[in-house]
């Protein structure tokens, strides 16, 4: 049984590479479009960056944490994000694929239709924001004093954030099945999730860090690895051992989104709306 | 290949369905009022292997909530369903392998990319052998006469052309069932033509059942030996072409050419419909036989010519509806 | 035909309208986003009181208005100018180019029809959850009222017109999502969405308070604010005015070319 899940689990996973691969083609077909937008991806990430250096310009440190410190926060959740966009980023034009009736067209393929749905019009060109997470981070890591163990929560940091994201990207993007035309909650919580952390909880509200803790778990996105890779108190006095914990929330939202998506899926095939 | 049929050995099997909707009406902006739609009820059919079935009916009649229904996309309210020996809705990725869908008025095709390529991800998705992958295509692009076309990309073909390709894209993996959708819509006479002959040779050869949905009903007359109508969620007819045209109270039509012009004909049986100049145009009851009427006909006029019209199909169906 | 062009964007704007839904979740973002900036302005107010020439109050009102701008003024691209990209991809545009009505015209009225339903609908809604959760300030006369009500208009205008060409670019390219995602980041930066334009250091503040994206949120909140206010703010406004005027002419000089080409195509 365990060897024939893997199996399955290998097969979809090179169902989405082919159908990803053909769509990198057909974007291939308009070379400028495709390069141009590969660089904006850079380019969006990266006045973002600029932005929060703006306002450094200002001031030296924003909740205590200081440009270096937020370069860290900030790559960590943007990698995420990114990563998370280019895999199943898809998902949030859900209601055009019921609209068109691309959805039933999938149903009628012999794979999972979350992937097919994921894998619709994937955009290598995504890489590019990842990138520029990746430069931003890498930069911010050399002013870290490194531990083994800090190495180890980096890593699973970065992992943790990416399926935090993917989570959220799926389970908002569920609204659509029940009002087509909603698709814009779902950016509140995946941008805005990456707009909230990209700067450290201690300027938020009490009650706001509590619901990134446990209501939308974002703050394991970076927020509690990175206090204890840096080395900062938390200024709310929450358990210490949260800054262990992402790949804990990461697991349970991810198996949150999935039954958020079956549901969906059960709703729309028991309505057919 | 695994059994594919139902416990009686039938392919396809419906029992009682019934499907009904909630739907919300507006009644402003913000206001609604749920209302109950019964978009099938107490439909029950079988289709066997390689069967060629029309699915007919007015628009809103219920035929593509059944379709829906026997691809999985949609639940039964109630009732039982069968396709190829498994639950549509529980079982639809195994059921996607035994079944092939054309949409006319829609392309499964990767819209920028050279047709060879979609049928190359097709395979992929599919796990088709790649032997039997192989020479499927070259079956089936030298049946459709594809193989000039494989190299261009999907948006430079014609509407007829891309029409031929997803039927290919479709036919790939070796479905047991081929749903079609309006396969004929916006074709040209001879683009028809050749996909009903296609038609044909695949059911003839692989015994590949088909059941297609329509509104042009020349596809039905070429291709089914059998129609299911269905009107209000209901069929409402199941049975042979022939047998509609009883059942629709379908008339035949002898047009008789007269050497010289002459008052309205009349012979025991039939009934003169139309007077214009030299020519007539008698009907007489469909499942009668046309010789004693032409006899009648010969023996007290003189005839430059006669021919039998056969009865509108379309005609018929709107009978049917009508009751 | 101004009655024309009234009726042309009277229709835009009962079109735009439909999308309850679609309107409710973009509020909702708008305001999730409002929320966050206004933490984060806070605490740089907190740290540097004065910081761009604004007090902390002033900082949360410009984070609300910039909120209820951005579908406004399209920061992210969309609107009337889309269906036009899309129009000259598949070659309807051909169509729209045999109309009586000035093809330009005929976009800008849909576009002014749909900014006025944002307005109204993702502006004013954001605008006062800014102001129940926070303290936002309120322009201080009559004449600054009067000011921001025009420099809205022509921040629609400046917008458009610089959708208007990048779609334009769908002539040249057939798909111009490419050039549509430059413009947005161009947008998003330019206009003082990421960060208020007045932070920018040094020189590059002056620059990027005289490129035509200014006139998207900073200047019409500087109105507002009273930050620009008498033949400051005469001159912002004329700013806005110059800008639309200059880019709608290149729109028309661009749309000639194009057409030239388009016939001697045949689309």
């Amino acid at each position: 049984m365990a060897e024939t899940l893997a199996g399955a689990a290998a097969a979809n996973v090179r169902a989405y590479r082919d159908i990803g691969l053909m769509w990198t083609r057909a974007a291939m077909a308009y070379p400028a479009s495709f390069w141009m937008m590969a660089f904006s991806g850079f380019v969006v990430g990266g006045l973002d960056f600029v932005g929060i250096w703006i306002m450094f310009h200002t001031v030296d440190s924003l909740g205590e944490w200081n440009l270096r410190e937020i370069a860290f926060l900030y790559g960590a959740s943007g990698f995420g994000l990114a990563f998370a966009d280019m895999l199943v980023g898809r998902v949030e034009r859900l209601g055009d694929l019921i609209r068109t009736g691309r959805l039933d067209a999938m149903f009628l393929k012999p794979l999972p239709l979350l992937l097919q749905v994921c894998a619709d019009e994937f955009a290598l060109r995504r890489l590019s924001r990842i990138l520029q997470s990746v430069v931003v981070l890498g930069v911010a890591c050399t002013f870290v004093a490194w531990s083994p163990v800090k190495v180890l929560v980096t890593l699973s940091m970065i992992a943790s954030s990416s399926v935090i994201y993917l989570a959220i990207f799926v389970a908002f993007a569920c609204i659509q099945f029940w009002t087509i035309d909603a698709n814009e909650v779902a950016n509140a919580f995946t941008y805005g999730g990456n707009a909230v952390t990209q700067y450290p909880l201690s300027i938020y509200p009490r009650e706001v860090v509590t619901g990134l803790t446990l209501v939308v778990p974002l703050a394991f996105v970076n927020w509690y690895p990175a206090l204890y890779v840096i080395g900062k108190p938390d200024p709310y006095g929450f358990p210490d051992w949260l800054r262990f914990a992402s790949p804990l929330a990461a697991v349970v939202l991810m198996a949150l989104a999935l039954l958020v998506w079956r549901t969906g899926v059960r709703h729309y095939t028991s309505t057919g709306s | 290949m695994t059994s594919t049929s139902s416990a009686d050995g039938s392919l396809i099997q419906v029992r009682d369905l019934h499907r009904t909707f909630t739907v919300r009406r507006k009644t402003s902006r913000f206001r609604g009022v749920r209302d109950e739609v019964v978009a099938v009820h107490d439909l029950t059919f079988s289709v066997e292997v390689g069967e060629m079935v029309g699915y007919i009916g007015p628009n809103g009649a219920g035929k593509s909530t059944t379709i829906k229904m026997l691809t999985g996309i949609l639940v039964p309210t109630d009732g039982s369903l069968s396709v190829a020996g498994l639950d549509p809705s529980r079982q639809r990725t195994e059921l996607a392998r035994h079944l092939g869908v054309v949409f006319g008025q829609r392309t499964t095709l990767w819209w920028d990319l050279p047709l060879r390529d979609s049928f190359a991800v097709l395979q992929k998705i599919y796990r088709t052998s790649p032997e039997r992958h192989r020479a499927n295509l070259a079956e089936y692009v030298e049946l459709l006469d594809l193989g000039d076309l494989l190299d261009t990309p999907v948006r430079q073909l014609s509407l007829g052309q891309r029409m031929r390709g997803d039927i290919v894209a479709a036919l790939l993996h070796d479905p047991e069932i081929l749903f079609l959708d309006e396969p004929t819509i916006g074709l040209d006479v001879i683009s028809k033509g050749r996909l009903r002959e296609f038609l044909r040779t695949l059911n003839a050869e692989r015994r590949t059942t088909l059941m297609l949905t329509t509104h042009d009903l020349q596809d039905i007359e070429a291709l089914c030996d059998r129609v299911i109508v269905i009107d209000h969620g209901t069929a409402v007819f199941d049975g042979p072409l022939a047998d509609l045209h009883t059942q629709g109270g379908s008339t035949r039509t002898l047009v008789v050419d007269l050497v010289d012009e002459a008052p309205a004909i009349s012979v025991p049986g039939a009934v003169t419909r139309r007077v214009e100049g030299p020519r007539q145009w008698l009907s007489f009851p469909a499942d009668a036989s046309a010789a004693p009427i032409v006899a009648a006909v010969a023996a007290a006029y003189d005839v430059a010519d006669l021919s039998i019209q056969e009865p509108d199909i379309e005609d018929v169906i709107r009978e049917i509806y009508q009751r | 035909m101004a009655g024309l062009y009234l009726s042309v964007a009277t229709r835009a704007f009962r079109r735009y309208s439909t999308y309850t839904a679609a309107t409710l979740a973009g509020m909702f973002t708008n305001c999730v986003f409002g929320i966050i900036l206004c933490f984060v302005y806070q605490e740089l107010w907190s740290l540097k009181p004065h910081a761009g020439g604004y007090d902390v109050k002033e900082a949360i009102t410009y984070v609300w208005l910039g909120q209820a701008m951005i579908m406004t003024v399209l920061v992210w691209g969309g609107g009337p100018t889309n269906d036009l990209a899309n129009r000259i991809r598949t070659g309807d545009v051909a169509l729209d180019l045999y109309r009586p009505v000035p093809l330009i015209g005929w976009y800008a009225a849909q576009d002014l029809g749909r900014a006025a339903y944002h307005l109204l609908a993702r502006g004013i809604g954001p605008t006062l959850l800014g102001a129940l959760l926070f303290d936002i300030r309120w322009p201080g006369s009559l004449g600054a009222w009067l000011a921001f009500a025009v420099s809205l208009p022509l921040a629609v205008l400046v917008s458009f017109a610089i959708r208007f060409l990048v779609a334009s670019t769908a002539f040249w390219l057939l798909d111009s999502s490419g050039p549509a995602t430059v413009a947005w980041i161009t947008a998003a930066f330019l206009s003082g969405l990421t960060v208020p334009l007045v932070l920018f250091p040094g020189w590059t503040r002056d620059v990027v308070l005289t490129l035509p994206w200014a006139t998207f949120i900073q200047i019409p909140a500087d109105i507002w604010l009273g930050q620009r206010s008498g033949w400051h703010a005469v001159e912002g406004l004329v700013l806005g005015a110059a800008w639309a005027g200059v880019l709608l002419l290149v729109c028309a000089f661009v749309l000639r070319r194009a057409t030239a080409k388009v016939v001697v195509q045949g689309g």
